[in-house]
C-alpha cells in the first residue's frame, strides 16, 4: 500500500508522463481512501492552471 | 526541408512568456527586459538555425537560458544551478512528511480556488512562493509550467536524468501547494 509521500510523487509525475498500469492502480485505491491526497491531486493540476494565467499578469499589472 | 517561417509577429506572440521567466529567474524586472530584449535580436538574426523539430516556445526560452547564463557570468555572479546535485541531495520536502509518509500538516480543502484566479494579489504570492523554492527546482518547474516545455527537453537543457527531473518537478510542485496553502488559502486574503 503506497503511503500519502509516494503518491504524492505520482501526483506530480501523472502530469508529466502516462503513469504505467501498476502506479494507477496504486493511486487509485490510495485516492479511494485519503481525502488528502485527493485534494492534493486537485491542487496540483490548479497550480498548472494558475501559471497559464501568469504571463498575462504582467501586462495587467502596468497599466492604470 | 524548409523549416516552418517563423515571422516577427510570432515572436512577438511569446514575449510575455519570455519576461516572466526571465524576471522569476533574474529577480530583477529591468535586467530581465534587457535580456529578453537580447532573445529577440539573436533570434531575428538566427531564424535559419531554427530547426522546427522543436516549437518556437522551446527554441527561444533555450536562447534565453544562454542569455540568462551570460547575464551571470558578466556580474561575475556564478549562481549555482547544479541541477543534479540538487536532485540528488537533501529532498527540500522532507519537513512535509513524517517519517511514516503522512503529511505533517494535512492539505486542507482550498476555497473557491478559481476565483482566485481573477485576483492579482493572489499572483503575487504564487510568485513569491516561485521565489521561495530552490534553483534548480525553480527552473525545471517554471519550464514546464511556465514555458511549456516537454520532460525530455527540459532534462536536456538541465543536463539530468529523467528521474532527475521528475524528483525536482515534485518537490517544486509540493513546496508551492503548501506555500499557497500557508500564505493565500488559509490566510484572510484567499478568503
Amino acid at each position: 500500500m503506497l503511503n500519502c509521500r509516494e503518491v504524492s510523487a505520482l501526483l506530480s509525475d501523472q502530469l508529466d508522463r502516462r503513469l504505467s498500469l501498476r502506479e494507477r492502480i496504486g493511486l487509485r485505491l490510495h485516492l479511494a481512501m485519503c481525502r488528502a491526497c485527493g485534494r492534493v491531486e486537485g491542487q496540483l493540476r490548479f497550480l498548472r492552471e494558475a501559471m497559464c494565467g501568469l504571463p498575462k499578469q504582467h501586462r495587467g499589472v502596468k497599466r492604470p | 526541408m524548409a523549416a516552418p517561417r517563423v515571422v516577427a509577429a510570432d515572436l512577438e506572440e511569446h514575449r510575455s512568456y519570455l519576461l516572466k521567466f526571465a524576471a522569476l529567474q533574474l529577480r530583477q524586472k529591468e535586467v530581465a527586459e534587457d535580456v529578453v530584449q537580447e532573445v529577440f535580436v539573436s533570434a531575428l538574426k538566427g531564424m535559419d538555425g531554427f530547426s522546427g523539430r522543436s516549437s518556437v516556445r522551446t527554441w527561444l526560452t533555450s536562447i534565453l537560458l544562454n542569455k540568462i547564463a551570460d547575464h551571470h557570468r558578466k556580474a561575475g555572479r556564478e549562481v549555482s544551478m547544479d541541477a543534479l546535485a540538487e536532485a540528488d541531495g537533501e529532498d527540500a520536502i522532507d519537513a512535509l512528511f513524517r517519517k511514516n509518509g503522512h503529511y505533517v500538516d494535512m492539505p486542507q480543502a482550498w476555497r473557491n480556488p478559481e476565483e482566485s484566479l481573477a485576483d492579482r494579489r493572489f499572483y503575487e504570492v504564487l510568485e513569491a512562493c516561485v521565489g521561495r523554492l530552490s534553483a534548480a527546482a525553480a527552473r525545471a518547474f517554471l519550464l514546464r509550467e511556465l514555458m511549456g516545455l516537454s520532460v525530455e527537453e527540459i532534462c536536456k537543457e538541465l543536463r539530468v536524468s529523467t528521474s532527475n527531473c521528475h524528483v525536482l518537478l515534485h518537490r517544486a510542485r509540493l513546496r508551492l501547494r503548501a506555500c499557497l496553502e500557508e500564505r493565500w488559502f488559509a490566510s484572510e486574503r484567499g478568503k
